[in-house]
């Protein structure tokens, strides 16, 4: 099916299960627990899932496959932000000509960026990269405001021109009338889930760029890519001109990370400048790493790693943790609380850090070889499964080559 | 004539602090071909080596004086400090003074104990690592220390002044003749600028000279080949790793008094470093010297308003369009070896 | 074959589930949208969100605020010695919660970042459940944040942002502000200036290039040349610079004989530093002392900066040192469950957690319509600020501001700044379709309720 082997076929349809029963895989705890506090089922954070996951999916394309580690695709994101917010501002609320901006402009960005940074290789590829994204910054935060809007962040005020805009059409980010904030919340039991419109046309095309990934990787393109990372004076001399492959990689997932930048303004019509500053950058980099390089979902699971401790462990302050606590004497209580409350709350940085350092050294390959390790626990009997097997082999090819 | 020394002159000590670091950079990477993004949170440690110190030395005991209030109203608690106290109060005061320059005493130490317990601990397991893995645990590792110096010193910057003999400035025009008031000059900047120099120096010579440093060369040139003739190459390493931690440490308790330590300073330098690094080209130390120098000088000029006023903001990214050319001109920065991190 | 039979149990255990759910008489019922606004509260208690800085440079400050909201909530809820609500000019609370609700609250993590800090408040309103937001500690997040609220319904009280913007050209319904502004702070200090250090000055501004920066510096520029003052030159400096020493010497070469540092945080604190050692303080020129000024002060940044602030003026929207009875209760209560005084930062948003509650109280239901409609116009006292006006045009408080010095003699760690004169708020007032906050074209919009 979709021109996939069984295996990926079966793979993709996972994967799509996962996406579209997110609002409720992830709302385990019912409303009334203390536990409450980890449910990350609610609209923002769930599309921010789907887009850093969309980011994390483009810039694996590149260096997953390739082994060109950029450190400057932010200013990919936060030009397919500004794109956005700008067609907002012009036309009206309608997500749809922004986002096809968003890529089309991204991608021009990507072909200027990529023509010059790939003359160089390795180190100072990723340097030459860095150079641009922070220009890029640093202009957008003070000269450039009059473009960007500054510190501010870019959004429509009320005397922007908004041809299109009709009294009756909505005035916040829709798709052709379907408001994105949009939102159903369904009651079961003590459970309370909300599907969010937003959300599932986030998820959507999550879904489709990564079958888009999927078929890049099993595809000759992808081949050569692998052999560049490999080898490349092997193919340099095979008579191959890596060059316009390498250019491709890397416009295409400049364009990714542009999707990923409009999809945020289309969820919440604001672009900041500090979204395309180096901690953005480095932020895919970790996400990518994290999850695993070269996988297929290893970004993916780094993405949605790093975005719940943000959201989630920054929120969990001395009051929660006192609730959580309280049924212990009161001695022990606090003696437990001093224990976690540097982890938590304001401390979860460290949380964050330590875990960084945890998964590298105990799992080479990122969070998707512990996840194989535990399926091969539970297939013990049997083979390892192939999946498993599989995705093995691609954290296996992903360690860049020294 | 005058504005274009001045601007020579602060881009010197901007430049040797960039030095500094990518000088301990460059040593941790030409040795141990190890990406350390830790890097900026060892200079920051050693920039709380000297709050440290100043804490250390302000140690002091309570009395209440029931003459003053303090701000709830209640009898003032006064703080008197053993130093004081041991040695009396005008020589006490002046060791307080010198807290800085004295926390270089600790920091040597403590930073260097720092390097050893990191490599040891953890960077050891990575030598065989991909660089991407390399950059996700020193990474992890530059977060921890970090929210580490939040815990204990917070998150507000906290002053440590030179001592008072440096506080001042000093009228450097009319030192070279060039007619008073025309160029004036902190004391420390100078100080920070000449230490900085001594350290380069001492570096340098240290490699080129003993016979221990002959053989790290020579582990940087071919590390297999000087592990083939029986030397421990590894051990050798690890000190390295110390020393670059000291070196760090050093440039972190001297900016002190220029740039009040926080804790998250470390990062602030390390995207820049990284760039010095890399421009000077990697793996070379004279490189990583002359490329800090070259783009604190820049940096410097660029910020002059005749230079502003014809490319506004041209002193936001004076550094990074200097890296891009540069690296498009000499493909491996002024003065990298070939084959070195690239692929 | 294996993959077949895992199928089957999967889809097993999903059928095992789902009749286990039915069994247990559990029907998914879809929640209407019934709720007059977003988030009304319909238990036995009520949400507040504190999004505050928890990491990143401002982390220190954030800190603070999370003290003060904290303490703002316990008096609601009648623990402590109830602080300010003792002493605030209108008697709707009660210390039992608002409107008989207790009062939780949860927190988040700005980051300083306006991305960050949506992402924050979006979990405050989607997850949580929160009536209103408080904190921040720059104009960036400030506006971003209340652009959030306005979108989604509910109440943004916002804690310290001082950019002429937040209640100027990017003002929102549903967003207040009691913090002063540049404006203010410029109007503040031009006659203190005057007063001190003569009507013929020269002053070279170094600017943190960025909204607030320009901002501040428009403000300080238009006060300043009222007086009769020149402006020698306006030097932007990229923010986070770090080392200001380039931006500092040509100062020495201009021939001004004041430098105004529209700086804040970590950059004030180092280009003063700095400008401190190149000598600029100890300096002759034109016949005067040379003179620092620093428009916007904090106490954590007169901390950080230490013995450089001595004697160098700024402007402060409160300080704990005020004699009033307000500031009293305030600082004794915040003091005794904490240690210190409170800084300024703390004060507006413990204010404005109060003032949210009363507002509530007054207007009988969390609607954040009738919110607006009771804290439009309001006029209230015994806060620390004197009688004070939440102007119902723009949504900025309009009270005293303080201009301050940096203290000569501190007789203890916290006594870092001084007062040294209350300015009246006539002389700070302004019209609300002044040019400097967006002109005529600026307007509230409509409040929205959201849901």
């Amino acid at each position: 099916m979709f021109g996939l082997d069984a295996k990926d076929t079966r793979f993709l349809l996972i994967v799509m299960f996962l996406t579209l029963a997110t609002p409720v895989l992830l709302q385990p705890f019912p409303e009334t627990s203390s536990l409450a506090q980890f449910n990350a089922g609610y609209p923002d954070l769930m599309q921010r899932f789907a887009i850093f996951g969309i980011f994390a999916i483009g810039f694996n394309i590149l260096f997953g496959l390739t082994g060109y580690l950029s450190f400057g695709h932010a200013a990919f994101l936060g030009v397919g932000s500004y794109s956005v917010v700008w067609m907002y501002k012009l036309l009206d609320y309608n997500v749809l000509p922004g986002l096809i901006l968003a890529v089309v402009v991204s991608g021009l960005f990507a072909v200027v960026i990529g023509f010059i940074s790939l003359r160089r290789s390795g180190i100072y590829f990723s340097i030459l990269t860095l150079a641009f994204a922070q220009m890029s910054y640093n202009l957008a935060y003070s000269v450039l405001t009059p473009i960007t809007n500054g510190e501010t962040g870019l959004q429509v005020y009320s005397n922007d021109p908004q041809v299109l805009l009709t009294e009756a059409g909505p005035h916040l980010p829709h798709l052709f009338g379907l408001v994105m904030s949009d939102a159903t919340r369904v009651r079961l039991g003590d459970w309370v889930f909300t599907f969010n419109f937003g959300y599932y046309f986030t998820a959507i095309i999550a879904i489709i760029v990564f079958y888009i990934s999927l078929r890049i990787f099993r595809s000759p393109f992808g081949m050569i890519l692998r052999a560049i990372k490999s080898n490349r004076t092997r193919l340099d001399y095979a008579g191959i001109n890596t060059k316009p492959y390498m250019l491709a990689a890397f416009v295409v997932s400049g364009m990714y990370a542009g999707l990923a930048g409009g999809l945020l303004a289309a969820m919440d019509p604001l672009a900041g400048a500090e979204r395309m500053q180096w901690t953005a950058s480095g932020e895919v980099v970790l996400m990518t790493i994290l999850g695993g390089a070269g996988t297929l979902l290893g970004p993916v699971l780094g993405a949605a790693f790093i975005k719940y401790f943000e959201n989630i462990f920054s929120k969990i302050n001395e009051g929660v943790l006192h609730t959580w606590f309280g049924w212990l004497p009161d001695g022990l209580e606090d003696f437990i609380i001093t224990i976690v409350h540097p982890f938590v709350g304001e401390g979860w940085h460290l949380t964050l850090g330590l875990l960084f350092v945890l998964v590298v050294v105990f799992l080479p390959g990122g969070m998707i070889e512990g996840l194989n390790r535990i399926a091969g626990l539970f297939n013990k009997k049997s083979e390892k499964s192939e999946e498993a097997q599989d995705s093995k082999s691609d954290a296996r090819e992903s360690q860049p080559a020294e | 004539m005058d504005a274009i020394l001045l601007q020579i002159l602060n881009g010197l000590d901007k430049g040797s602090a960039y030095a500094l670091i990518a000088l301990g950079l460059t040593l941790i990477f030409g040795t141990l071909g190890v990406v350390n993004f830790a890097h900026g949170a060892l200079f920051m440690i050693g920039a709380f080596c000297a709050v440290t110190m100043q804490r250390l030395l302000g140690l002091s005991y309570q009395v209440i004086d029931e003459t003053q209030k303090d701000f709830l109203g209640n009898p003032l608690t006064v703080n008197v400090s053993y130093m004081e106290g041991w040695f009396g109060p005008e020589i006490g005061q002046a060791i307080v003074d010198w807290s800085v320059p004295l926390a270089i005493l600790l920091a040597i130490p403590v930073m260097a104990l720092v390097g050893f317990a990191m490599e040891r601990g953890l960077i050891k397991h990575f030598y065989r690592r991909p660089h991407a893995e390399q950059i996700l645990v020193t990474f992890g590792l530059a977060i921890v220390l970090q929210e580490i110096i939040k815990h204990f010193f917070g998150a507000n910057p906290i002053p440590a002044g030179a001592p008072d003999v440096f506080a001042g400035s000093f009228d450097f025009g009319a030192l070279i003749g060039l007619g008073g008031g025309s160029i004036i000059y902190p004391y420390w900047r100078m100080v920070y600028f000449l230490f900085s120099v001594a350290v380069i120096g001492g570096v340098f010579a240290f490699l080129q000279y003993t016979t221990f440093g002959m053989v790290v060369r020579a582990g940087m040139a071919d590390r297999d080949t000087v592990g083939h003739l029986g030397i421990n190459i590894d051990r050798r390493f690890t000190i390295m790793f110390g020393l670059a931690a000291a070196v760090a440490g050093m440039a972190g308790v001297m900016y002190a008094p220029i740039l009040s330590p926080n804790y998250h300073m470390g990062m602030d330098f390390l995207v820049l470093s990284f760039v010095v690094v890399v421009v000077g080209g990697m793996g070379s130390l004279p490189g990583a010297v002359l490329a800090g120098f070259l783009l604190g000088i820049l940096q410097s000029f660029a910020s002059m308003n005749e230079v502003k006023s014809i490319i506004p903001g041209i002193d936001q990214v004076i550094i990074y369009l200097v890296a891009i050319v540069i690296l498009l001109a000499r493909p491996r920065g002024l003065l990298g070896r070939a084959g070195v991190m690239e692929n | 074959m294996s993959d077949l039979k895992k199928g089957v149990s999967r889809r097993k255990v999903l059928k095992g589930g789902m009749a286990g759910i039915l069994a247990a008489g559990v029907m998914p019922t879809i929640i209407s949208k019934a709720y007059g606004y977003t988030n009304e509260p319909t238990g036995s208690t009520v949400t507040f969100g504190f999004n505050v800085p928890q990491t990143g440079p401002y982390a220190a400050e954030g800190l603070d605020e999370l003290r003060a909201q904290e303490l703002a909530v316990e008096h609601l809820n009648g623990i402590g010695d109830g602080g300010m609500l003792n002493t605030f000019s209108s008697k709707a609370l009660g210390g039992n919660g608002v409107l008989g609700k207790e009062v939780t609250f949860v927190t988040g993590d700005t980051q300083t970042k306006s991305d960050a800090a949506r992402a924050a408040a979006q979990s405050m309103i989607q997850k949580d459940g929160c009536v209103m937001i408080n904190g921040g500690s720059s104009s960036g997040v400030a506006i971003a944040v209340q652009g959030l609220c306005q979108e989604a319904g509910i109440i943004f009280m916002a804690g310290l942002t001082h950019s002429n913007d937040t209640t100027g050209k990017d003002r929102k319904r549903n967003g207040f502000r009691h913090f002063f502004n540049g404006y203010m702070s410029g109007a503040a200090l031009g006659p203190v200036l005057g007063e001190v250090y003569g009507n013929e000055r020269r002053a070279y501004h170094l600017t943190a290039d960025y909204t607030w920066g320009w901002t501040q510096e428009e403000s300080m520029i238009a006060s300043t040349e009222a007086l009769g003052w020149e402006t020698a030159n306006k030097v932007l400096t990229p923010v986070g610079a770090g080392d200001f020493s380039s931006y500092i010497t040509p100062v020495l070469q201009s021939g001004a004989d004041t430098l105004i540092l529209n700086h804040y945080g970590g950059d004030m604190v180092n280009s003063l530093t700095q400008a401190v050692q190149f000598g600029l303080r100890d300096r002759q020129v034109n016949g005067k002392n040379f003179e620092i000024i620093v428009p916007l002060y904090s106490e954590l940044m007169a901390e950080g900066a230490g013995e450089n602030i001595k004697g160098v003026y700024g402007s402060m929207n409160w300080n704990w040192q005020l004699q009033d009875e307000g500031t009293a209760a305030f600082t004794r209560s915040f003091g005794e469950k904490y240690g210190r005084p409170p800084s300024n930062s703390a004060h507006t948003c413990y204010v404005q957690t109060l003032l949210y509650a009363d507002a509530v109280e007054r207007a009988g239901t969390f609607d954040p319509c009738a919110v607006v409609e009771a804290l439009e116009d309001f006029d209230f006292d015994g806060m620390g600020n004197g009688p004070v006006t939440y102007r119902g045009a723009d949504h900025q408080c309009f009270k005293d501001v303080l201009v301050v010095k940096g203290a000569e003699n501190p007789s203890n760690q916290y006594d870092t700044l001084e007062v040294v004169q209350v300015t009246p708020r006539a002389q700070v007032e302004y019209a609300p379709d002044h040019p400097m906050f967006g002109g005529p074209e600026a307007s509230l919009g409509e409040c929205n309720p959201g849901a």
